[in-house]
């Protein structure tokens, strides 16, 4: 039987489609309401609240909890100040990214951290490798529920309910009180916008929930699922495992492995060389970054909205825009004299309503992912393979400024 | 039109022995290729150990074996099974009650059964994903050596020098991760390998049950560890290790291919047993039935087990010296049996008793590896074991038309129950043994007893009676890397061809081995209809 989060008894009399599927085991909605838009609308123009439960949860705690994780991890933890939460990833030794997540620093010695494959034994096998103690780090999952409030309002709601919201900055942990719960809180997401997301114990899940739909009702909070979210993510830049990247600990071949420089994450290394800390796969990843053996990168390409219209029109329909979102692979060419001159491919494609253009992820040659470079993304219309011009543009294609802005910098919204 | 008495017998191009399934494979195999086959079966129905049989009315048994995945297939296609009636269900879970009311039930669902692991150790649900993967990624890059005729390490044919060659590229290029756990394979025990991944018993006797099956070693014995290997080597819908249960059980399985056979224009005959093949120079020239008939072929192919092979179908004496030598060394040792119930209502487990889909695959009667090892320590002094691991399965809550509605068959697989026994005979021990499996059925489902309508108990000398494997061995000889691949059944003997021209092997005594996988049949075919050719 599929787990049930801690807001399912709920959640499950507010899905009005009757649709579910699992995610890490667990029962979660694609959709509450039948009109996919609205949610998506809600994230952009009001707020959006998700069940992000079934993610794996872990806590690393004890005088250890930091020395593994800035071995483990690509990013060092050990600039992170206390009460503040940093997006990371880790690797295996040859390089390969094994997942991302975020990680919220509590304090000195205590951290969570969220995945989306189970990871408690990869965390305490490389404990003892370094001789710490394998209770340094433990499976949380099941205490836990998470909520993910988001959108441009979603500041003013919880502020209703904590006092902890207003000040909070952009990636802030803090500890507060919920609807009589403690409630770890911190200003991240998955959707490139303002909005936090709340640990929230499982014996107060359904009060805390219960409490921020009442702070929400006259602001157009509305539920969101796992669709809508994933839109949004698109817009954001942010990828996924399992559609634009796997885990080289699942994949089959190199081909399916990818390095943080090939995911786009190359960002992650810029401080590379400040510092000799020994982590997982740095020596593997030095070498990729002195030699440039990186095969590729992921970006995003803004498709043409004028040829996307000729493509769909030469094919006698109507360019579809409404609720398009895809997790296909599909083909990059580049356009030169050479027919089909194979460069990469996309994972994900997007028709942002918000945008109004599609949108894809793709992996293409570094010396392609050049702002601007024009490239034909192979579409499937009526049946047919017809290229569509697109450009790169770079991952994140929505990055409002409320997302990182302090509450008082925006009192006028 | 009738042959005049006197006149010629019937030639043919090509004369099987034996219709096991790996006969019927290579046979319709030959005749596809457009030779004259024959073949013989010596009891009134083809099948071999893959046949089913309606001991009670309406309950469909399968006799000896029950299950398939290692179906190789490119068989499927080449022989168009499907046309002829192909059907493999797949099995939806594994059960595996333990000690005390636990259990794992597992299915196709990797993070469902992340969840059900984790009941137990989130270390271990999170290991056995890992596992998992990592032997799927060994098996994947061992199939098209499972798929090839091995290489003889005893040729100094530039041919099978440049085979042993690629064979050594191979290993060395496999990703390092994979070739330690291939190397851990072949050189631990399934409990070795177990102790360093798992925490939690349960999840550790689940695993081991592949390492044990059919074969006479404990979890702790550094056999188990290919054995384990072996039987994660099936591949269903390409999904690595899955296994199924055939339409109408596996003797529903070798009358498809029996129908193969046939509309390839190849001819059966039952109830015609091979006393000897007949040769003269070193040079193959048919066979002599029981009763004196004889048969003239060119090419004749044994799908018997060494054993039958090379010294009983032949005079031993006849052979090369190393070779008999090496066979007497090959180990037999079947040590499992078969007890088939016909049931009036399904099992239950306490706490699942509303889970008829339990049964729809194997439940694994093994609780921990120590119950593991002390099933086989009891069988290693000649005695059967008293607590004995249980591979069941029912069919017929997959398969509805193997019983009559609302009543059940069930397959029970025994291990650990030797062909050898210290002291009586399997006659005289066969109801005892029935007793006891029944006797362990009741601890795990209580009331199990009153369920049974009826009882077939199958021991190791039945096998070899019946099915004519050698001490019973369900495989044609261990699973054991001295008996494998390059050595299977002896080194330089591995490539299906015999000391005597025009004389091959086809059983599960060659590469790649035993359990439903015609592999051999297949493999053997290619050798034999190269030779033709060459010949030709």
């Amino acid at each position: 039987m599929p787990q049930l989060t801690p807001f399912q008894p709920r959640l499950a009399a507010l899905n009005q489609t009757g649709i579910w599927k699992h995610w890490a085991g667990h029962l979660v909605a694609p959709a509450y309401q039948h009109s996919v838009s609205t949610e998506y609308y809600a994230i952009r123009n009001s707020a959006a609240l998700l069940d992000t439960s079934p993610l794996y949860k872990l806590r690393f705690a004890g005088p250890d909890a930091e020395g593994l994780l800035r071995h483990a991890m690509v990013r060092d933890v050990g600039q992170v100040a206390d009460g503040r939460a940093q997006y990371t990833c880790w690797c295996d030794h040859r390089g390969y990214v094994l997942q991302d997540g975020v990680i919220l620093r509590l304090s000195s010695d205590e951290f969570l951290l969220t995945a989306a494959e189970p990871t408690l034994k990869y965390f305490r096998d490389l404990a003892t490798s370094l001789g710490m103690d394998r209770s340094v780090v433990t499976d949380v999952s099941a205490d836990f529920g998470i909520l993910a409030l988001q959108g441009p309002l979603s500041r003013r709601i919880l502020a209703r309910l904590t006092g902890a919201a207003a000040g909070l900055r952009y990636f802030g942990v803090t500890r507060c009180s919920v609807a009589g719960h403690d409630v770890t809180l911190s200003r991240t997401g998955y959707t490139g916008d303002l909005g936090y997301e709340l640990w929230v114990p499982r014996g107060g899940a359904l009060q805390v929930l219960d409490a921020l739909l009442d702070a929400g009702r006259g602001d157009n909070l509305t539920l969101m699922g796992t669709t809508a979210l994933k839109m949004a993510r698109v817009e954001a830049g942010l990828l996924l495992m399992d559609v634009d990247f796997h885990s080289a600990r699942h994949a089959w071949v190199d081909e399916q492995r990818e390095t943080p420089t090939e995911l786009g994450w190359g960002w992650m290394l810029r401080t590379l060389d400040r510092s000799d800390r020994d982590f997982v796969g740095r020596e593997a990843i030095a070498r990729e970054l002195a030699s440039g053996s990186s095969r590729w990168t992921t970006t995003g390409l803004a498709v043409d909205v004028h040829d996307y219209e000729r493509v769909h029109e030469e094919a006698g329909v109507l360019a579809p825009r409404h609720e398009v979102y895809e997790e296909t692979t599909m083909s990059i060419y580049r356009r030169s004299e050479t027919p089909w001159d194979h460069a990469g491919y996309a994972t994900s494609f997007h028709y942002s309503s918000l945008l109004r253009r599609p949108l894809a992820l793709a992996k293409i040659p570094l010396e392609l992912a050049v702002k601007g470079t024009e490239l034909d993304l192979e579409l499937t219309v009526i049946r047919r393979p017809r290229n569509v011009l697109a450009r790169v543009h770079g991952a994140a294609f929505f990055n409002p400024e409320r997302k990182t802005a302090n509450a008082e910098e925006v009192q006028s919204t | 039109m009738s042959a005049a008495p006197g006149s010629e017998p019937p030639r043919y191009d090509a004369v099987v022995i034996g219709a096991g399934h790996n006969g019927l494979v290579h046979a319709s195999y030959l005749a596809r290729a457009g030779m004259k086959t024959l073949l013989l079966e010596q009891r009134h129905l083809v099948g071999g150990a893959a046949i089913t049989e309606e001991l009670l009315p309406g309950f469909q048994f399968t006799t000896f074996s029950y299950a398939i995945s290692l179906l190789r297939p490119e068989i499927v296609d080449d022989l168009d099974l499907v046309e002829h009636g192909l059907m493999v269900l797949p099995l939806a879970n594994t059960f595996q009650p333990g000690l005390d009311g636990e259990h794992l039930l597992l299915g196709p669902d990797a993070d469902a059964n992340y969840h059900e692991i984790a009941r137990f150790s989130a270390e271990d649900a999170e290991a056995a994903r890992d596992l998992d993967h990592l032997i799927a990624r060994l098996c994947v890059a061992l199939k098209p050596w499972m798929d090839r005729i091995p290489p003889n390490s005893r040729s100094d044919d530039p041919a099978e020098l440049a085979s042993l060659a690629e064979l050594r590229a191979f290993m060395d290029g496999l990703d390092p991760e994979v070739r330690a756990l291939g190397e851990q394979f072949a050189t631990s025990s399934a409990a070795d390998i177990l102790d360093g991944t798992f925490e939690h018993d349960l999840v550790k006797a689940l695993y081991a049950s592949s390492g044990i099956i059919g074969s006479m070693v404990s979890p702790r014995d550094r056999e188990s560890g290919l054995i384990w290997l072996f039987h994660k080597m099936g591949e269903y819908d390409g999904s690595p290790g899955s296994w199924g249960f055939h339409k109408g059980g596996n003797g529903g399985f070798t009358q498809v291919l029996a129908r193969s056979c046939e509309a390839f224009g190849g001819e059966i005959r039952t109830e015609a047993r091979v006393e000897r093949v007949v040769h003269e120079g070193g040079v193959v020239r048919g066979v002599e039935l029981a009763g004196g008939e004889r048969i003239e072929a060119p090419v004749v192919v044994s799908a018997l087990d060494p054993r039958q092979t090379f010294t009983r179908l032949v005079d031993a004496g006849d052979m090369p010296a190393d070779l008999i030598e090496h066979l007497e060394d090959y180990k037999y040792q079947g040590s499992a049996s078969k007890v088939n119930f016909a049931l009036s209502a399904l099992p239950t487990f306490p706490g699942l008793e509303d889970r008829a889909d339990l049964f729809r695959g194997f439940t694994n009667l093994g609780p921990s590896m120590d119950y593991l090892h002390q099933a086989f320590t009891e069988a290693k002094d000649g005695r059967f074991s008293r607590r004995p691991f249980i591979d069941c399965c029912i069919q017929s809550t997959v398969d509805p038309e193997m019983s009559p509605p609302g009543k059940h068959v069930m397959s029970c697989f025994v291990m650990y129950t030797p062909y050898k026994l210290a002291e009586g005979t399997w006659d005289d021990q066969r109801e005892a043994l029935g007793d006891t499996v029944q006797e362990t059925l009741e601890e795990f489902f209580p009331g199990f007893s009153e369920l049974v309508l009826h009882r077939e108990v199958v021991t190791p000398l039945d096998i070899e009676r019946t099915v004519g494997l050698s001490e019973g061995n369900i495989f044609a000889g261990e699973l054991f890397d001295s008996q494998l691949f390059l050595s299977r059944p002896a080194p330089g003997w591995n490539q299906y061809r015999t000391p005597i021209s025009g004389y091959y092997q086809c059983g599960s005594g060659t590469h790649p081995g035993g359990c439903v996988s015609g592999g051999p049949g297949m493999l053997a075919a290619r050798q034999v209809l190269g030779d033709v050719q060459k010949g030709a």
